[in-house]
């Protein structure tokens, strides 16, 4: 590595562009933060050597160089951002109505562009693999960014002397000459008072504070890294599980993804909706509203472990270990797993029954039986010697073209196809029958089945979730914000004041707000004799 | 009970009254040559924007008195404590830098707002499960307060190019200019006839087919645009000109279609007659009325907000938000279109701190990126609200 060797007596490493110690401009290196001859100085990272400046000769310096660039950051940024809102267009497949085929849904609702919205998999765009690489480049790119500026951007700070070469000063934004006698005592005095360090090298001197809050950006940028590695633990299946189960009332069912450990039963689920004449505060939005509006989403929920789980095919033996009224923002809680409130069905058919009769003569019963609509038998004997044998069941039954069909497994709508074999074991006939319909296909059936009756009940749906990425996230964004306040509400200032033969040259130079460093100099030099610094970069107006 | 509803209203009104005068007080002070903001123009401005706060403040807890909730629950309430947040983060503003222009033009900006909030539905609404948790008004107040901090950049930013771009010819930026401010003037119109028509209580039915039910549609402006195959039932209302596109599905879709409408031609009116009365570009005119203000200051200003605001933009937006989510969807994160403009919004600023502290991105470019900002926080907070409802969609 070829050093530096400034005429201060510094060493300064291959690439820096303003001696680390004194700030003279490096003869040959000026072009490296773009510096012209008597124009200011870029002080953006002291005129350290950055790798990324310095070497441009294999591969991996290619790679480092385009990844340390904020204008290939932002440039990341800038198209994540644009991604990010085409995504917003159409709603994303998750929101579309539950049991809808997205391949037909985006074309029904939106046309031509809604065709093409999913073709181009925009309707999952944020786990497309390229969104995913997107924000991988930018991690990256964070990551080699800042460790480019900030290891050498930490050396320069450390090793910055009072004593600066003269052209440093003059080449701050913020610099004044005064002729004649100063009282420097007084104007380190008043730096103190405002919390400066002062250090003071042969009456040269350099008050300094807020250099912390260079290292906001970095320390942020830390947070984000973190952040995004919280991200990508999710894909580990131990660190995050999403699952999901509905629980009927007065059922007791297994917890999905916990190995059959534990078991959730549902006691009661309690829908309660605003009542316009008891709370009067709310009166007139509820009746401008023609539906109502619910005030809670509750289980009654017990949890159960199973301790027999070593014995396999064995029957569960089930120890109560929680008892949890469930609501919206309230989750049950169990050796890691979460079980939230989401979703609801009310008044799912859960049995029904029906009275087989002579189709002339309602009076003429030949038996009553029950279906269990979560779990029918297939066949059921009936006192007079009938049988009634189930050769159809649908849940949630409607019509598709004159064909029966099911919508989905819940019992909403149940109808069967009963086959009926009468008493006197000859052939069957067949029944076609659910909730306000009897239809005989043949219309010459001699018996009949009439719905007798029906239960119903309400069922949960409850979230399963395991999470230990939470923490990650959490430390992640607690880092990022202290680094952003840092960076933020911190400035980092400094003010040279230079002995010349005829009187004192000064300078100052800030990360941000020039403002609150120009007021902290007009405060330190009042009455000291020291003139009033000219800010050098004022847009002309 | 009712009664606190009614003192709570007139106290928003009043605080309406005090931000206005308080307008003129600073308009006064752009005679002064000096523009230290020492003056008593300066002096009474500030102390009836601080008035006018304090009454809004008074209006916010009475408010949360009545409804036992805090009142940032619906579109009317957020907006309001919206305008409330960018008064105060005026209020700050003024006291680091003391410049009065910046009350000239935010306090206006803070007036349109309120009063934009005030066109929707005011009553005390309920708040359905997921909306009742700690975070949510954490997670609102924190992100509006940043955002109103935010918007203190935009305002610095116009200033800064009413103040530079050069208006002695015609170019992309005095073109963009004059668009924002005939965006400024479209929220006027917007006011104004909503205003108008709800005095006169002005009501049209429609029947129109929607999700292949035959609904009942209603208007309170005359349909420019009608629902999609919409039949006219009120007698003597307005038959509309056309029918909004077939797309446009929804109950709402097509009077939101025609509302919108109605506000881009008030604004066309409104800024065609200004254009009309002064032969000028608006900003044109504005210019010389700016030329003492140090545009390195406004500059600074404008930076400053964004760097004030960007941290508790952050916290309110993002992270209580995600809190929030945790709470109520377990969920953190659920890329829905409100979450989705809230980290576009945050990108935007970061993106312009990027530019700004390693691209040197400064002066006019910096202020375009400030009002680009505003825009996508104005467009998260009512075109995605009002379009594309997601699970925030409010009203
Ligand atoms: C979402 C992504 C990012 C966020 C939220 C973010 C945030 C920030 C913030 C808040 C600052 C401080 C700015 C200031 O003090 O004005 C900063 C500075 C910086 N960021 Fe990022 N950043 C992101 C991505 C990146 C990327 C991808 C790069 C790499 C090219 C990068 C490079 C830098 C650099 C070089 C600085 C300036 C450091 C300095 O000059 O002291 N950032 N970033």
């Amino acid at each position: 590595m070829k050093k530096i060797k400034c005429e201060c007596g510094h060493v300064n490493p291959e690439g820096t562009v303003l001696c680390e110690a004194c700030g003279k401009p490096i003869e040959g290196n000026q072009h490296i933060d773009g510096n012209k001859k008597d124009s200011l100085l870029n002080m953006r990272y002291e005129g350290s050597a950055r790798r990324s400046q310095t070497y441009n000769r294999n591969i991996v310096d290619k790679v480092w160089n385009f990844f340390s660039s904020v204008k290939v950051g932002v440039w990341l940024i800038i198209i994540t951002l644009v991604a990010s809102s085409l995504g917003t267009i159409f709603p994303q497949e998750m929101y579309i109505p539950p049991g809808s085929d997205p391949a037909t849904f985006y074309e029904d609702q939106y046309g031509l562009a809604g065709k093409i919205y999913y073709q181009l998999g925009f309707h999952n765009l944020y786990s497309t693999v390229w969104f995913m690489l997107m924000i991988a480049l930018i991690g990256v790119s964070l990551v080699i960014c800042s460790i480019d500026r900030v290891v050498p951007l930490h050396r320069a700070l450390k090793k910055q002397k009072p004593k600066r070469h003269h052209t440093f000063l003059k080449r701050q934004r913020v610099f004044g000459e005064t002729n004649g006698q100063a009282d420097v005592e007084a104007f380190k005095t008043k730096l103190r008072k405002q919390r400066y360090k002062v250090w003071d090298e042969d009456g040269h001197i350099l008050a300094e504070k807020g250099r912390f809050s260079r290292w906001g950006p970095y320390v942020n940028h830390i947070g984000l890294i973190i952040f995004l590695l919280g991200a990508l633990l999710r894909f580990l299946p131990s660190m995050y599980i999403d699952d999901f189960v509905w629980v009927r009332e007065g059922e007791t069912a297994v917890v999905p993804s916990t190995d059959g450990q534990y078991y959730v039963k549902n006691e009661d689920f309690i829908l309660e909706n605003y009542d316009p004449d008891k709370d009067e505060r709310f009166q007139e939005a509820l009746m401008n509203q023609n539906a109502p509006v619910a005030s809670n989403y509750q289980t009654n929920a017990v949890i159960y472990e199973r301790t027999n789980n070593d014995v396999v095919g064995a029957e569960p033996e089930l120890e109560e270990i929680q008892k949890k009224e469930i609501v919206v923002n309230k989750p049950a809680k169990f050796d890691g797993f979460a079980l939230y409130q989401s979703s609801y069905q009310l008044d799912e058919f859960s049995a029904m029954s029906f009275t087989l009769h002579e189709t002339d003569d309602e009076s003429a019963v030949l038996g009553e039986f029950t279906v269990d609509l979560t779990d029918p038998e297939m066949e059921y004997e009936l006192d007079s010697g009938a049988r009634v044998v189930i050769d159809e069941y649908f849940p949630e039954y409607y019509m598709d073209e004159n064909q029966p069909r099911s919508k989905s497994k819940f019992p909403k709508n149940p109808a069967f196809v009963f086959y009926v074999y009468p008493p006197d074991g000859g052939d069957p006939e067949v029944s076609f029958a659910g909730i306000g319909m009897n239809i005989d296909p043949t219309n010459e059936n001699q018996y009949k089945l009439s719905l007798a009756g029906y239960d119903t009940r309400d069922v949960t749906g409850l979230a399963v979730k395991k999470d230990y990425t939470l923490p990650f996230m959490a430390v992640g964004g607690l880092i990022f914000m202290i680094g952003v306040v840092q960076g933020m509400y911190w400035n980092h200032r400094r003010i040279w004041l230079q002995p010349r033969e005829d009187g004192v040259w000064i300078a100052g130079h800030t990360n941000k707000n020039w403002y609150g460093l120009k007021k902290d100099i007009e405060k330190s030099i009042d009455q000291t004799g020291i003139d009033i610094p000219e800010d050098q970069q004022q847009l002309k107006g | 009970m009712g009664n606190l509803v009614s003192i709570s209203s007139n106290l928003l009104y009043a605080s309406f009254f005090f931000y206005m005068i308080a307008t003129f007080f600073f308009g006064g002070t752009i005679r002064d040559k000096k523009n230290s903001g020492r003056g008593k123009a300066s002096t009474i401005g500030i102390s009836l924007t601080i008035a006018g706060f304090i009454t809004q403040l008074g209006y916010f807890f009475t408010r949360w008195a009545a409804s036992k909730h805090a009142p940032v629950s619906n579109l009317f309430e957020f907006t309001t404590f919206f305008g409330m947040m960018l008064v105060m983060a005026f209020i700050i503003i003024y006291f680091i830098y003391r410049l009065d222009v910046i009350g000239l033009f935010a306090l206006p900006v803070a007036l349109l707002i309120i009063a934009y909030a005030s066109m929707f539905p005011r009553e005390i609404s309920p708040l359905v499960p997921s909306l009742k948790s700690h975070w949510l008004y954490i997670h609102v107040t924190t992100a509006a307060i940043g955002e109103a901090i935010l918007a203190i950049s935009f305002v610095a930013g116009l200033i800064f190019l009413i103040r530079q771009i050069d208006q002695t010819k015609k170019s992309k930026h005095t073109f963009w200019l004059e668009f924002v401010i005939y965006s400024i003037f479209s929220t006027l119109g917007f006011i104004i006839v909503t205003t108008t028509f709800g005095a006169m209580d002005y009501q049209a039915q429609f029947q129109a087919p929607i999700e292949g039910q035959i609904t009942a549609v209603e208007y309170h402006l005359p349909a420019i645009a009608g629902p999609n195959a919409g039949e006219l039932q009120t007698a003597g209302a307005m038959q509309p000109l056309f029918d909004a596109p077939e797309w446009m599905r929804g109950e709402s879709a097509a009077r939101k279609f025609n509302t919108l409408i109605w506000s881009l031609l008030s604004g066309l009116v409104l800024y065609g007659a200004a254009r009309l009365i002064l032969r000028k570009r608006v900003a044109a005119v504005i210019q010389p009325k700016l030329k003492k203000f140090n545009p390195d200051l406004i500059d600074e200003v404008s930076y400053r907000a964004v760097s004030i605001g960007f941290p508790i933009f952050t916290l309110g937006a993002l992270i209580f938000a995600m809190i929030w989510a945790q709470e109520a969807w377990n969920r953190f994160w659920g890329w829905d279109p409100k979450e989705v403009w809230a980290l576009i919004t945050w990108l935007f600023y970061a993106f312009f701190l990027h530019l700004r502290l390693s691209r040197g991105w400064h002066g006019t470019k910096s202020a375009w990126l400030a009002v680009g900002g505003f825009a996508i926080i104005m467009f998260n907070l009512i075109a995605v609200n009002l379009i594309i409802a997601g699970l925030h969609s409010y009203a």
